[in-house]
């Protein structure tokens, strides 16, 4: 094969794994900090992607839709903490259902205002079309959503490392129970991260719905990607939802380019194969 | 409480059982065949979501997987009629033995995880089967699935062709399955399972061999699964891919917990209500899916333990002698 096929494989790959790291990492650090696997995670991404869709019909402002999209679905998130989960805390089988049952309502609701008929979200026109460097081909768009997932991933990693509400994030990762007994109000940071955690998959819908187009379905898809993510890294480490957003994306791109007929299995297989032989994950601890 | 009013009239929930059943036979003769149909559903639902109970339950193994054996019943089910016979003793030992094969794996993998993993890896493992139906199109007929199914032979000369002799049929094979599974539950196995529920430690340090237990648990709940998704398969005449994804695992997982986790009558009683709910209410609005939705977060927020355990626990009240 030749060096544009592998190359537009790479750059698939790689803007893939970027767009399921903004989906992951959120995903990942709610469950390291407050143990909830939250199926509604999806829809997230689900509801940001049409409420992009619904902000650029009447903007025209690619911009304006990802602010849209990333406060709106982290208002969604806070009070889907709040009000709901956060009552069945230490039900795991509780929470995921009960997220199961807000990922029905919120699809069936998408479906209900904006139709079942896929849409894609128009690009800021500078990032259309693709850039040459002698034969190779980039297409603008994938380019710029990789440098933005680098760019988010560093900021991530910043604000984790170097800050103090960081700092509060990883003990209570760590040891939730004695944060709680030096006297923080950990709730309070729950809500922020899970807010966080939301804005970063809502903002994820506008970016992926441009590349990837928003359709029903399309948030259980990504949900289940992200979890083989999160699995693959391990529950609660971002750097693993890093390296395991790489593992999936390229392993998803290059499976369904080589053999389309097993592209079902692309994702769940090297889960499944990750939870039999190191359940903790590459980077979790046991 | 049950057990002591059990104890004490030995005789009561036999007899119950039996006016049930009596009851339910009769209301087979009288229903309109819509009616019937709706019962024959939630029949099959409660069997599929009794078998689930044994895990979830009594043992105390959340999977969110169970779909796939009840798809694997299904198919198999589907491939005897239309491959090799219409006798319907045949197709469902073939169906439940290949739905306890899959269990044996799928038990064997799931199980070197616990808790919250073993949550994700069972919901994994439904989904590859839900994408081995989906994407084997020469065997499973891909997501078309399998068609023209004819309702079974018996063999003793019934016909079930008609849904109010189906029904008869269904109920039957409800019965049974609730009967083996009261025996199995009361059994020491049964027992030694609740004890693994509620403390596995202690079970490993009485000499209990827990992984074992755990196996055996999975196993043949996933044959009780197997065998709802036989009854599915020759009621509506078809399968497809829709039968064995996460909905379906989801649903029953509710009807579990909606009727009372680790009780012998909770699997039924949660099958009957969203069985009946979703027939109904989706009949009046195009927005079930909302609805059901609402149903999954109702339940969490206030009925976590289930109708049986309201209606065994009288809050304020004081218990029944």
């Amino acid at each position: 094969m030749s060096t544009a096929f592998y190359t537009i494989q790479i750059m698939n790959g790689l803007s893939l794994a970027m767009l399921l790291f903004l989906i992951a990492s959120g995903l990942s650090v709610i469950f390291g900090l407050m143990r909830i696997v939250n199926l509604a995670h999806g829809s997230f991404y689900l509801l940001g992607g049409y409420i992009g869709l619904t902000t650029l019909a009447h903007t025209d402002n690619f911009w304006l839709a990802i602010l849209a999209a990333a406060v709106a679905v982290a208002v969604v998130g806070m009070l889907l903490q709040r009000l709901l989960l956060q009552k069945v805390e230490g039900n795991e089988l509780g929470q995921v259902l009960m997220s199961f049952g807000v990922l029905l309502v919120i699809s069936d609701f998408c479906l209900w205002y904006w139709g079942g008929l896929p849409r894609t979200l128009s690009r800021p026109e500078f990032l259309d079309g693709s850039m040459r460097i002698n034969a190779l081909v980039f297409p603008k768009y994938r380019l710029a959503l990789i440098l933005t997932g680098f760019v988010v991933a560093l900021l991530i990693w910043l604000v984790i490392e170097r800050t103090k509400i960081g700092a509060i994030i990883r003990a209570g990762v760590d040891d939730g129970e004695m944060v709680r007994g030096i006297g923080i109000d950990i709730r309070m940071v729950f809500l922020i991260v899970f807010g966080v955690g939301a804005a970063l998959a809502g903002a994820a819908g506008v970016l992926g719905g441009a590349m990837l187009g928003i359709y029903p379905g399309a948030d259980f898809e990504v949900l289940l990607q992200a979890f083989a993510v999160v699995v693959i890294g391990g529950l609660g480490s971002l750097r693993g939802a890093f390296v395991g957003s790489l593992l999936i994306g390229f392993s998803d791109t290059i499976g369904k380019a080589l053999m389309p007929e097993l592209a079902m299995f692309t994702v769940f297989v090297p889960m499944v194969a990750m939870l039999v032989i190191r359940p903790e994950g590459l980077f979790g601890r046991a | 409480m049950h057990r002591t009013a059990a104890a004490t009239r030995p005789y009561l929930i036999p007899a119950a059982s039996l006016v049930v059943l009596a009851i339910m036979s009769v209301l087979g003769w009288q229903l309109s065949s819509y009616a019937t149909g709706l019962l024959v559903d939630c029949l099959i639902f409660a069997v599929l979501a009794l078998g689930l109970n044994l895990v979830l339950g009594y043992t105390g193994l959340p999977s969110l997987g169970h779909a796939a054996f009840f798809g694997v019943g299904a198919y198999a089910a589907a491939l005897m009629a239309l491959a090799v016979t219409n006798n319907f003793w045949l197709s469902a030992a073939a169906a439940v033995g290949a739905s306890l094969m899959l269990g044996a794996v799928y038990g064997y993998l799931a199980l070197r995880t616990s808790g919250v993993y073993f949550l994700i890896i069972t919901l994994a493992l439904g989904q590859i089967t839900w994408g081995v139906a989906y994407s084997w199109r020469s065997v499973t007929g891909g997501s078309d699935g399998l068609r023209g199914i004819e309702r079974p032979d018996l063999g003793f000369g019934l016909s079930l062709e008609s849904t109010a002799g189906y029904y008869f049929l269904a109920l039957a094979a409800a019965a049974a399955c609730l009967l083996l599974m009261t025996l199995i539950v009361r059994s020491p196995f049964g027992q030694a399972l609740r004890g693994i529920h509620l403390n596995a430690d202690r079970m490993a340090a009485l000499g209990y061999n827990v992984w074992l237990y755990k196996f055996l648990a999975f196993i043949i709940s996933a044959g009780f699964s197997g065998f709802a998704g036989v009854l599915f398969v020759y009621y509506k005449g078809f399968i497809s891919p829709e039968a064995v994804g996460i909905a379906v695992s989801a649903e029953i997982t509710l009807m579990v917990i909606l009727g009372g986790a680790g009780t012998l009558l909770g699997p039924f009683i949660g099958a009957f209500v969203v069985v009946f709910l979703s027939h109904v209410i989706s009949g009046y609005t195009a927005r079930w899916m909302m609805l059901l939705g609402s149903l999954y977060i109702l339940v969490m927020l206030f009925a976590p333990k289930g109708i049986m355990s309201l209606l065994t626990s009288r809050p304020g009240g004081k218990r029944a002698p």
